[in-house]
């Protein structure tokens, strides 16, 4: 485990600013080495740093599962780069604009041996706030970018008015209301924003509460719980992409829940980008959590409920059509 | 090697190499062992020589001809090295990563860098093929002069002094390394799905053989042709090549049986003998007719950093008296069975 390397996938789409964010991590003095793993050479080139150029070879699984897919090149890449260990610290992708984040992060839950060597720990994207609201009307890339992330560097602050940002992060909320959101220019954020985020870490599923609140530069992984949407902000609802979530109070019945949540992913898993939950499981003193990618799931017992803790049960989807009454249905009926 | 022996761990001399090692040979008499810091150790008699053929660099694909260590790395550069310590280019891929490398008979080298594949005959002429997706293995039919280039959806058999186009043995899914048969009857991939998958080359039939825990990333073909041994089980897990259809519907024998996955797996050269390397640095000899087993290395630490790393190269000299072998913590060893 000690010898596992983080890996942080910089995702973003065409001039927005990713190689500007991947220019500060590796030029900022921190003492830490970076592999980088790009698509393209050229602007970059840190000395101390390991470059390595990527070619996006997305294939399917064999596994009769459709929406599996993997980058082939990167599970070559980190089986070279792991020949190298000790001269890095931790390894950051850069994806194509273009690029849709899924295999990416399906990389590392579907091939045991990078799981045996690198953890994911976050996906960040970088948005134009200039034209972040126009092409998530014509560009299914960015807004797949925007619902998948972690961490949202809105970037070019500086070239739009206060209102044209609040309609822009509305914009972003309605898809992903989930992810940590910095406002920046020149993508300007503390490094800890960016790296060490463990947010593929089921242990570190503390919380998932929305983000309503713009995240200002210094960390606050809280427990704050007045999320009355009354901070201004408008509302948008995306046609097509959505997120949806549902709390039932008190226990649900894993002999109810896992047949329920594993056929979903199975029938809906194309249309679900990320899943999330905290379940309380009736008997059970630990809490149970899981996430997924498309149809991939993952899920364990995590740490007892405290004492006077509300024992409830919360699950989040994001994705895209997503049938929120029959969802809605499907998880209340698995209340204990 | 007598019935009563069960280990022979006294016979081995230890060598520490520094590096995880990529690849280990006999260079003539001479234990070697490419490492993945750039450089080749020399076992010679009274003392260790190491020599820097890619300086600042790691090796990432190595393999020994007997004479030579053929060596690709993140330079880019692939070299041929011999016992007297000198280095000869082979091909210069300037700075990228040589991802697979497979050696002919009569000196030819083919090496992949992603999609590229280049096959360099003895006089030094080197042709190419563009996969349709990265190549990721690379083996040789020892039959005429044909590379199996292994991609995404298929495996590439490719005449690299012939125009025609190469026939393509089709099976979906990702296919990483390769092997073909001492016979060229054969060719089998192992799969990004934990499977091997083979094809018959004469009429292209295909054969799944699964039920791997995870993938096989070393195989060896027995001295008469009749066995494949294969990693990836918590067994050396061998099928039979015996009839004209292969291990079709036949059931693979199993050998070293451990609760420990196989890294590496090598065939005697003479006998149905085969060496084992684990994951957890075990190195045993097995011996198909009784299923015999002989340790030839333990490592017995149980907390987490006393613990064996993987045996990563395995091999054994000429006459089969001699076996080398290297692991991922830099730990070698060379066995002298007893006469």
């Amino acid at each position: 485990m000690t010898d596992k390397v983080p890996v942080t996938v910089l995702t973003g789409y065409l001039g927005a600013g990713k190689t500007t964010l991947l220019n500060r991590i590796l030029s900022e003095q921190h003492g830490r080495k970076f592999a980088v793993i790009v698509n393209e050479f050229g602007e970059i080139g840190i000395d101390n740093d390991l470059v390595v150029g990527a070619d996006e070879e997305v294939f399917e699984m064999n596994n009769g599962c459709i929406c599996c897919t993997v980058r082939g090149d990167l599970i070559r890449i980190l089986e070279g780069l792991m020949k190298r260990r000790g001269k890095f610290d931790a390894i950051i992708v850069e994806t194509t604009g273009l690029a849709d984040p899924a295999p990416v992060a399906q990389t590392f839950f579907v091939d045991q041996d990078v799981q045996d060597r690198a953890w994911l720990d976050a996906v960040v994207t970088v948005a134009d706030a200039k034209w972040l609201s126009d092409r998530l009307k014509d560009a299914p890339e960015a807004k797949n970018q925007v619902a998948f992330a972690d961490v949202i560097i809105l970037n070019k602050i500086d070239l739009v008015s206060e209102g044209e940002l609040k309609e822009v992060e509305a914009r972003i909320r309605a898809i992903n209301p989930y992810a940590k959101l910095h406002r920046t220019t020149r993508c300007q954020v503390p490094l800890d924003a960016v790296l060490g985020r463990n947010a593929f870490d089921l242990d570190r599923i503390l919380e998932i509460e929305p983000e309503f609140l713009q995240v200002d530069d210094h960390d606050h992984d809280h427990g704050h719980d007045h999320h009355d949407h009354g901070h201004g902000l408008k509302h948008y609802h995306d046609e097509e992409m959505q997120s949806v979530s549902f709390r039932i109070e008190g226990d649900v019945d894993p002999n109810k829940f896992m047949p329920w949540i594993n056929e979903l992913v199975q029938k809906e898993g194309p249309n679900i980008l990320r899943s999330k939950g905290i379940l309380s499981f009736r008997n059970e003193a630990k809490r149970f959590v899981f996430q997924g990618v498309h149809m991939i799931l993952d899920g364990d017992l995590q740490r007892d409920w405290k004492p006077g803790e509300k024992r409830e049960s919360k699950v989040v989807f994001i994705g895209r059509n997503l049938k929120k009454d029959e969802l809605e249905k499907g998880f209340l009926a698995t209340a204990a | 090697m007598s019935e009563a022996t069960k280990s022979l761990t006294a016979h081995v001399t230890l060598i520490e190499t520094g590096a995880e090692v990529v690849s280990a040979a006999f260079l003539g008499r001479t234990p070697a062992f490419a490492c993945v810091d750039g450089t080749i150790l020399f076992n010679e008699i009274g003392e260790e020589r190491r020599v820097t053929p890619h300086p600042d660099a790691a090796i990432l694909v190595a393999q020994s001809d007997g004479s030579r260590f053929i060596t690709g790395g993140d330079d880019g550069l692939i070299l041929a090295t011999g016992v007297d310590h000198v280095s000869t280019q082979l091909g210069d891929e300037k700075g990228k990563w040589i991802d697979a490398l497979a050696l002919g008979r009569d000196g030819a080298v083919a090496w992949s860098v992603t999609k590229t594949v280049r096959a360099r005959d003895a006089k030094g002429e080197i042709k190419t093929f563009t996969a349709p997706s990265s190549a990721r293995g690379l083996a040789f039919i020892q039959k005429g002069y044909r590379l199996a280039v292994t991609h995404y959806n298929g495996v590439s058999l490719w005449f690299p002094n012939m125009a025609a186009e190469p026939d393509v043995l089709k099976w979906a899914g990702s296919h990483l390394d390769v092997v073909v048969s001492p016979d060229a009857r054969f060719v089998i991939s192992a799969m990004q799905e934990n499977s091997l998958h083979g094809w018959r080359i004469a009429d292209k039939k295909d054969m799944r053989m699964t039920g791997y825990p995870a993938k096989t990333r070393s195989f060896s073909w027995s001295h008469d042709g009749q066995w494949l041994a294969t990693s990836g089980a918590e067994a050396c897990v061998i099928w039979p090549f015996q009839s004209k259809d292969g291990p079709m519907g036949k059931p693979p024998r199993e050998c070293g049986v451990r609760p420990v996955r196989v890294s590496r797996v090598a065939f005697h050269p003479s006998a149905l003998i085969v060496a084992l390397g684990y994951e957890d640095g075990w190195v045993m000899l097995c011996r198909m007719t009784d299923a015999s087993e002989i340790l030839v290395r333990s490592v017995s630490g149980v907390a987490p950093d006393e613990k064996g790393r993987a045996v990563s190269a395995l091999a054994w000299n000429n006459d089969g008296r001699r076996l080398v072998y290297g692991t991922e913590d830099g730990q070698a060893g060379v066995l002298d069975l007893p006469a």
